[in-house]
């Protein structure tokens, strides 16, 4: 066996029969179209094998908990769409849960919000997961599948649109509910999305699944065993691509996703293709929730009856003034949880997302903490990849779906 | 019978008697306060006893002017149970003093804790004793102030509280 050492400033590697060679230092990104935003690593390579991989995080770090704590409540939104932006209607539905439990209005929130929350929710899962395979799957030098899933994810897209205005920052609920009611067309919309959608995921099935290239560049490749991946602390598909069936969504439900009738696909070889088929299975159940949703969207009213929390009509802003003074209060001031700290969690695409809120009475978070999925997943890349060969980084980096938007806030 | 948090609560206390300073419960969440000393020992056991094995966050939050000691390091400690079907969650807290805050290191407990404590020691400026590789990881490596603290000057980006406090003076003229 050879073995490697650190001998002055520089890895060795000791061979069998004694012969010593240095290992060369090879920086992967900053700007590198496979990290999927800016990473840097930097690897270690004895020939081929990958001795070392440190990634180096940071260059897409805004400050967002510093800012979030010299602004209002409503104020902070926005930033939670510039995290995870693959998936950023699900980041802004987390916060806002998370809000609305510091303030303890969980029980005020109107069942037509719920619902609606749950479908945009599931949408954003499906959207991510689209660009989390494509993604991989043209790393690796497979460019069809990802103009299937960028095509089937446009259509999302234009749901969001019809719902929120925006396409990409969504920034939608509010707190105690949605801003406006839904369009008169969103069960059509998003119906035929759910007629079209599962033949477009048969087809990405059919071109990846089977296919021998996909498998080979895949299978046994980034192994990480359940152990590990708990130790590490990786949630999402990541950890269930390992067989530990972890969903925030059956473990602490939120939204009313225990009514929903839903299973948490597992896969047990903890490889990338074994992640690979998590995803794909999960943008099935939801597809499933999403219809059950749809059948019970309730009517009546989209926000809570909360006065001091939720801004007034534009109608009775513009009419009455009672009503302007409470929005320019609102607006101004903000509304002011009682002094508490709240962790919420939700399932995101990636893996959990929590919000670690302290409110210390004022209009403002006294502090705000994102725990990222994507940060803490990136931690198991370079226990991933030590051993295996330089190409198969691409498909670790890939199976493991980081967006360093999240990573590097 | 189905493992709660109440009853990591009483397991602990009979434990770590000295330790447990307060034990507080907001909106269904609960909240122990322990010692700064002992934590690495309270997080094994946690781990390996109770089978806390899942470390949700960690984190520190500056209470600078607000309260004193003036730092408070957060970890959310989290159980599956079999199957995951249990959930049991809790937050851990110790408190640090101001000047050279350290704490023990629980990179050997969970391996997650590897990067999350290196985000606080950037952000902070608290020091993990026993952390393999504590350096800076978000921001540039030689960047001086840690800009999560409360008396980071944003405008100035200068974590000195002079500055803050000049900057104050300059806004009231």
């Amino acid at each position: 066996m050879e073995r490697v050492e650190f001998i002055n400033d520089q890895d060795v590697v000791i061979h069998e029969d004694g012969t010593r060679t240095e290992t060369m230092m090879l920086n992967m990104g900053p700007q590198h179209p496979a990290t999927h935003g800016v990473l840097r690593i930097v690897l270690h390579l004895d020939g081929e094998m990958v001795v070392k991989a440190v990634p180096h995080i940071g260059y897409l770090h805004r400050g967002i908990e510093k800012l979030c704590e010299h602004i209002t409540y409503q104020q902070c939104l926005p930033y939670t769409d510039r995290m995870d932006y693959l998936a950023s209607i699900c980041n802004n539905i987390g916060y806002i849960l998370t809000v609305e439990k510091l303030l303890g209005i969980q029980d005020e929130i109107p069942e037509r919000a719920k619902v609606t929350e749950v479908i945009l929710f599931e949408l954003g899962r499906i959207e991510s997961h689209l660009v989390g395979i494509g993604t991989n799957a043209l790393d690796l030098g497979a460019m069809s599948a990802f103009l299937y899933c960028f095509t089937e994810r446009e259509k999302i897209y234009e749901i969001l649109e019809t719902v929120c205005g925006a396409r990409l920052t969504t920034s939608y609920p509010r707190v105690g509910g949605l801003p406006l009611d839904l369009p008169d067309d969103f069960e059509e919309v998003v119906g035929n999305f759910l007629k079209t959608f599962p033949k477009t995921l048969k087809e990405v099935d059919s071109l990846l699944t089977r296919n021998k290239i996909w498998i080979e560049r895949t299978k046994g490749v980034a192994v990480i065993s359940a152990e590990d991946a708990i130790d590490l602390g990786l949630t999402g598909p990541a950890v269930r691509g390992s067989g530990v069936p972890y969903d925030v969504r059956k473990a602490t439900p939120y939204l009313g996703y225990e009514n929903y009738d839903f299973e948490v696909p597992v896969t047990n070889e903890g490889d990338a293709y074994s992640r690979y088929l998590c995803r794909m299975e999960e943008m099935n159940q939801s597809l499933k929730i999403i219809q059950q949703a749809l059948d019970n969207l309730p009517d009546g009213p989209y926000i809570a009856d909360l006065p001091d929390i939720v801004l007034p009509e534009k109608e009775l802003t513009y009419t009455k003034m009672e009503s302007l003074i409470r929005h320019f209060v609102i607006v101004y001031e903000g509304f002011k949880p009682p002094a508490g700290e709240v962790q919420h969690a939700v399932e995101n695409p990636k893996g959990e997302l929590s919000y670690y809120l302290i409110s210390d009475g004022s209009g403002k978070p006294y502090r705000m903490r994102v725990r990222g999925p994507s940060f803490v997943n990136m931690q198991a890349l370079s226990k991933m990849v030590e051993g295996s060969l330089v190409a198969d980084v691409i498909a670790a980096i890939g199976s493991l779906d980081i967006v360093l938007g999240e990573i590097d806030r | 019978m189905s493992f709660d948090v109440e009853q990591a609560v009483n397991l602990l206390k009979n434990e770590f008697p000295q330790d447990i300073i307060n034990i507080k419960e907001y909106r269904n969440e609960t909240t122990i306060l322990v010692g700064k000393d002992k934590i690495r020992e309270i997080c094994s056991y946690l781990k390996y006893t109770l089978e806390f094995t899942f470390l949700a966050d960690l984190t520190a939050v500056d209470y600078l002017e607000v309260k004193s000691p003036r730092y408070e390091v957060v970890y959310h400690v989290h159980r599956f149970g079999p199957e995951c079907e249990e959930n049991v969650r809790i937050r851990l807290k110790a408190e640090l003093t101001d000047g050279d805050p350290l704490i023990n290191s629980v990179v050997s407990v969970w391996s997650t804790a590897d990067w999350l404590e290196r985000e606080v020691y950037d952000m902070f400026g608290i020091k993990f004793n026993g952390h393999p590789d504590l350096r800076r990881i978000l921001m540039p490596e030689d960047y001086g102030p840690h800009p999560l603290k409360k008396d980071f000057d944003v405008r100035n980006r200068e974590a000195s509280k002079e500055s803050f406090e000049k900057a104050l003076d300059d806004g009231a003229e």
